[in-house]
């Protein structure tokens, strides 16, 4: 089932302009980053000022979320419309810790978990508010969160995530409190397809149900959208992906709300189970396969920034992104912590100025690399291992278990997700992530491992290698039997550079000569 | 004259600022509606507001103990599917 959080959630911002950065980096000689076709990053399309205001936070930059940190304050309960993939009342059957429920918390104890996590977590930079409701339709604690997080911790980035019914009235408070990134979920532009989506709203003292409601959801949504951008705060939109509803007008909705000036948008699949209780869910309507969804992303990639990297995590997650340390704080815990605050804000600057400098030297070496058209501008400090001209040989998909910091660091049977990448002679680039239950999650009665294994596998389709930190006998058969090529060779070692020595390694062998049969075919 | 809140509310606070009266409580282990205060919005709203916000059928009754919002009202999902999809679960 997919909550607020989730979708809304699965990366949201602000950035309060207080962040220190190194200076941006000066245009290079006549070779605009759009131009360039480094695929390292999705963010390389955007004009500079944008990728500045983005380029340290976890949710939005395909490079930053390796190395920062986000969490998510659920202090948003309660919500303006429904949703058929939302049930308010049971909790996720597919929760990555089963019973656990999101702990609802007042504005002054998600101030006091924020900074306690942001002392202890010297990566944090991000705090979002995007559920379990709508953040919106609780303004004043959404608010008074933002405003005392303003105070206490002004180098922490600030976002909201809504479903933008409230908007448009919360646009001018959303400016004051320094908040400059916002995620709208935005399904659909056409009241008839919002009308099976949406079966009800909340607006104006009545509850509204139907097409009616979902055309004034979508004018609320497309003005809420407009508003922001014309005051200059950056929009993401996500679209929850439902075959059959919206998938062939989500291509409509990304050109549309690209015309309109949203920076980036997520696409992201339904999950729907019937145990979920939700309306998709009971009546048997089918999530998207990870090729459909590949498939509608790049479609949607011709028209804008797609997020390939986007978890749906929950609205109380703490850490890096796919990486959920919410445990460690909760609230009896943090009440017992005893914090220096300025000290932790002065390490999370510290850190921020180094890894900004390190993603910096990266994408100055790419660009480097890439200078055919006149001498690098700056000296190359990484070498890039990509053949000079367009080599021979296909695409291929690889799966990457990591828990963070960029490299191959997660054993198979441990990671909750995979990054995929698609690796062809122009290089390695993050085209997506794919969600697993965790097969192997030690001895609490997981369960049918068998399954489960079955399960990660299938989500893996596509993928012709994986490259893990470690991996068990067991799963290294079946995946070679089901035409995947496991890797552990690669532990610790960058992620980008690893799957090219595995793309070029498949090349030696042969294996990427002809296109695919369905390719030649096409 | 009063609505009442029963335990199949999640406390999800929706209904608790709306009220012209200010008769819900936000009681553990569920909400609970004052009935000295409660008018059924009369005379301030055509709809009582807590009824016509809460996301979860049947948590808030009448007098006659009826949910002001039925099964099937709000979900879209039809009562007799409801129940054959948590009979096949139950029997997994
Ligand atoms: S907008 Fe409301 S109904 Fe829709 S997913 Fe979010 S919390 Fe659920
Ligand atoms: S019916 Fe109206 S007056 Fe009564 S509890 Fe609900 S909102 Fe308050
Ligand atoms: S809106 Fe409904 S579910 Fe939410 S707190 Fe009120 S009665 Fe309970």
């Amino acid at each position: 089932m997919l909550k607020e959080e989730q979708i809304h959630f699965a990366e949201n911002t602000v950035d309060l302009p207080v962040i220190v950065k190194p200076a941006a980096p000066a245009p290079t000689g006549g070779c605009s980053a759009a131009s360039c076709g480094s695929a390292a990053s999705q963010l390389s399309g955007l004009p500079d000022e944008i990728r500045r205001r983005v380029q340290d936070h976890p949710c939005y930059s395909e490079e930053a979320h390796h190395h920062f940190a986000r969490m998510h304050a659920a202090v948003a309960p309660a919500c303006n419309i429904q949703c058929h993939y939302c049930n308010r009342k049971y909790d996720c059957a597919n929760e990555s810790r089963p019973g656990v429920v999101s702990e609802l918390l007042t504005p002054e104890q998600a101030v006091m978990k924020t900074l306690a996590v942001a002392a202890a977590i010297p990566q944090m930079s991000v705090l979002g508010i995007a559920g379990p409701g709508d953040p919106l339709a609780n303004p004043a604690r959404t608010f008074a969160t933002f405003r005392m997080l303003a105070e206490k911790a002004p180098d922490l980035k600030l976002c909201v995530s809504t479903n933008g019914l409230a908007l448009p009235a919360c646009v001018e408070e959303l400016a004051k409190h320094n908040i400059d990134h916002v995620t709208i979920t935005i399904n659909c532009i056409d009241p008839d397809v919002g009308a099976k989506i949406y079966p009800w709203i909340f607006w104006e003292n009545k509850r509204i149900h139907g097409r009616e409601a979902a055309a004034i959801l979508i004018e609320q949504q497309q003005r809420g959208l407009e508003m922001l951008v014309a005051r200059g705060i950056l929009v993401k939109v996500n679209s929850v992906m439902i075959p059959g509803v919206n998938d062939r007008h989500l291509q409509e909705v990304s050109r549309i709300v690209k015309a309109k000036g949203a920076f980036l948008h997520n696409v992201m699949p339904l999950i729907a189970e019937a145990e979920h209780g939700t309306f998709y869910g009971v009546m048997g309507q089918r999530s998207p396969t990870a090729a459909e969804l590949k498939a509608l992303q790049d479609a949607c990639a011709g028209d804008m920034n797609m997020m390939r990297h986007c978890r749906q995590c929950r609205a109380d997650a703490v850490g890096l992104l796919g990486e959920d340390r919410g445990a460690e704080f909760t609230m009896d815990k943090v009440a017992a912590m005893e914090i220096d605050h300025e000290a932790a804000m002065a390490r999370r600057l510290a850190l921020r100025a180094k890894v900004a400098a390190e993603l910096e030297a990266k994408r100055a070496a790419r660009h480097g690399a890439d200078s055919a058209h006149g001498a690098p501008a700056v000296p190359q400090v990484i070498t890039l291992q990509r053949p000079a001209q367009a080599a021979p040989g296909r695409a291929a998909l690889m799966a990457v278990a990591s828990k963070g910091g960029g490299v191959i660091n997660e054993h198979f049977g441990h990671a909750r997700e995979f990054l995929i990448y698609e690796a062809a002679a122009a290089g390695a680039k993050l085209v997506g992530t794919r969600k697993t239950d965790l097969y192997c999650a030690g001895n609490d009665g997981c369960g049918d491992g068998e399954t489960v294994l079955a399960r990660t596998i299938r989500a893996l389709e596509g993928c012709e290698a994986v490259l893990c930190a470690r991996i068990g006998f067991e799963p290294w058969g079946q995946l070679e039997a089901a035409g995947i090529k496991p890797n552990g060779e690669h532990a610790l070692e960058a992620i980008e550079d690893a799957v090219m020595a595995v793309w070029r390694e498949m090349l030696a062998a042969g294996k990427l000569d002809a296109p695919t049969a369905a390719k030649r075919r096409a | 004259m009063a609505v009442e809140i029963v335990e199949s509310c999640v406390n999800c606070w929706a209904c608790a600022p709306l009220c012209p009266n200010n008769a819900i409580v936000a009681a553990q282990p569920h909400f609970l509606v004052d009935d000295e205060k409660c008018t059924e919005c009369l005379g301030d709203f055509a709809a009582p507001q807590c009824v016509a916000i809460c996301p979860i059928e049947g948590a808030i009754v009448n007098e006659w103990n009826e949910a002001m919002n039925p099964p099937g009202s709000l979900t879209g999902i039809p009562p007799a599917r409801w129940a054959a999809v948590q009979a096949e679960i139950a029997a997994r």
